[in-house]
């Protein structure tokens, strides 16, 4: 990659004007809003690698969808929600959760391979599920994604408390008849949604970079569970459209500055973080 | 009782809790009136916790009736607050003082609870108020000491206005002081609100100051009453089948079992001995 690309302004203004960058910006748009928003309940309740196997069954999923000549958006989303349900509804004792997630991850994953290989089309299709790509995105590829992402965000929010007690304070939260059991696969769905969302995006290695970090880098730094949500979106929008926009003169995968953005975020507020914590403690 | 009038606020009638052919207790008959405070001691497994599940509507009995203020007990009553021991906060949950008193009050609703949301604070801030958390309730949990975050849990069990407060070990891993601290706050709060305190614990020191009555339970055998009649070296010895003495030292009760060790449960320093009389007894089950 060409270093002077990246501040061809020129080229970017260009290439801001065709439809399937508007669209790549637009999903992207949506997906920085239901990932922020997931996001610092996902690091509560320590999904990291379960976003990761869901990401993996999605692959999957599109995978299959590409092979079948189905959409990539609906094989995705397929995939992701099997995926949730079935890490949801095995791995409810933590002990064992981390185990299932590694056996469901790996096998959904060669079987994304094998059904890849059968393909017969281009191999940057198929690259592109896994590390991103934005021209994957069609108009009718939008209204799937808005409506989907509309719905997770209702869902989310019809659930937010008993979620949010069930995520910091299961023990009291079963006390309070708040039904942790149920909810525990519910959100593992909502999870699934998003990420069958961002898989399209940044791809399925990268899901974490938009479910995960943002979310953490957010809880970093406030104990406002509000707070967290509102600068997660806030994070999760810098990182999917400053790197969609950084990706267009030099041409590479967009995530590859998603990701780095979102760790630069995650890197600051680690350190704003841990002098906030220094800080509280000397006071206390 | 002075307010004979009122239905009690927790009321079993020959309940029975039985998991297949154990059974942890039967025939457990228990009126707990507005305002009093009963400590529930027994070695591990006896069915403390248990109890507390069957109050809380989590674990149907096997038998007789439970009811909490007069009407049927149902998972997720408003009547009931509930504090658990102290755990070590994860330090991927963030949340603040108030946020954990706030869920309290309405953690159980669906939706985001964007209207009322003035009153909700005004209710939370009281409640922290009453408790005296107010200059640490807004800093992240896991900052706090043990301490700190167990008069948050009062505050917690206390902000939805119960009838009930249904204690879990509340003063396990705390400190001497606190454990004074908490145990009168939790008695305190509970008689200023004319609220029951059901309090399971492994020890009946820090909370004998403020204990109306004791239920103690020992494989299957209770018995129920004042400590002074319950905390006795004949009473003890019959429920735990071997010869236990008990003794005061001060305003201290120890317990102990004939061959000089301390028994699990009911006195000082037991939680170093667990399960001691409680294994001894086992071989000797009817």
């Amino acid at each position: 990659m060409n270093l002077d690309a990246l501040f061809d302004i020129d080229t970017t203004l260009n290439l801001l004007e065709l439809g399937f960058v508007r669209n790549a910006l637009l999903a992207g748009a949506v997906l920085g809003l239901v990932s922020g928003v997931l996001g610092p309940l996902v690091v509560a309740r320590n999904m990291s690698f379960a976003v990761h196997g869901t990401a993996e069954l999605a692959f999957t999923g599109a995978a299959a969808a590409l092979l079948l000549g189905w959409s990539v958006g609906t094989g995705a989303l397929l995939g992701a929600v099997v995926a949730a349900l079935i890490l949801g509804l095995l791995g409810q004792r933590g002990s064992e959760r981390d185990s299932v997630i590694g056996a469901v991850l790996a096998f959904g994953l060669g079987l994304g391979v094998l059904l890849l290989s059968l393909y017969p089309g281009r191999a940057s299709s198929k690259f592109s599920l896994l590390v991103g790509q934005i021209v994957g995105v069609s108009s009718t590829g939008i209204v799937l994604l808005s409506v989907s992402a509309l719905a997770v965000i209702l869902v989310f929010a019809l659930l937010y408390r008993p979620l949010l007690f069930a995520s910091v304070d299961p023990g009291v939260a079963v006390a309070r008849g708040v039904p942790v059991r149920v909810l525990t696969p519910v959100f593992a769905v909502l999870v699934g949604i998003a990420t069958a969302l961002a898989v399209q995006i940044v791809g399925a290695l990268l899901v974490l970079s938009l479910m995960v970090t943002p979310g953490a880098a957010a809880s970093r730094v406030t104990a406002n569970p509000a707070l967290a949500a509102l600068l997660a979106v806030v994070f999760a929008e810098i990182a999917v459209l400053g790197g969609i926009v950084l990706s267009l003169a030099p041409g590479v995968p967009i995530s590859s500055f998603v990701t780095a953005i979102s760790f630069l975020i995650y890197l600051v507020c680690r350190f704003v973080g841990g002098a906030r914590h220094r800080r509280l403690v000397a006071s206390g | 009782m002075i307010h004979d009038d009122r239905p009690p606020a927790v009321r079993l009638r020959s309940a029975r809790l039985a998991y297949g052919d154990r059974v942890l207790w039967d025939g457990l008959d228990l009126d707990v009136m507005p305002g009093e405070f009963v400590a529930v001691l027994g070695p591990n497994g006896s069915g403390k916790t248990s109890l507390l599940r069957v109050l809380l509507g989590l674990q149907p009995l096997s038998g007789g009736e439970v009811e909490i203020g007069g009407t049927a007990v149902r998972r997720g009553s408003r009547r009931i607050g509930y504090i658990p021991q102290q755990r070590a906060v994860d330090s991927t949950v963030t949340v603040r003082g108030t946020d954990l008193v706030g869920l309290g009050l309405d953690g159980h609703r669906w939706g985001l609870g964007l209207r009322g949301r003035a009153d909700r604070r005004r209710r939370v801030r009281e409640a922290v108020e009453a408790v005296n958390a107010t200059g640490y309730a807004s800093r992240p949990l896991g900052l706090l000491s043990g301490g700190e975050q167990q008069r948050l849990r009062v505050a917690q069990a206390l902000v939805g206005a119960p009838d009930v407060l249904l204690c879990d070990e509340p003063l396990l891993s705390l400190d001497l002081a606190s454990q004074r601290m908490v145990s009168e706050l939790i008695a305190e709060s509970a008689r200023d609100r004319d609220a029951a305190v059901v309090f399971v614990t492994h020890e009946i020191n820090p909370v004998l100051p403020v204990v109306d009555r004791v239920l103690y339970l020992v494989d299957g055998r209770f018995r129920i009453g004042p400590p002074d009649e319950v905390m006795t070296s004949e009473v003890l010895s019959e429920l735990y089948r071997t010869p236990v003495r008990v003794l005061r030292l001060g305003d201290r009760i120890m317990v102990m079992a004939e061959s000089g060790h301390r028994v699990d449960l009911g006195g000082g320093l037991e939680t170093e001995q667990p399960h001691h009389v409680s294994d001894e007894t086992e071989g000797r089950q009817p």
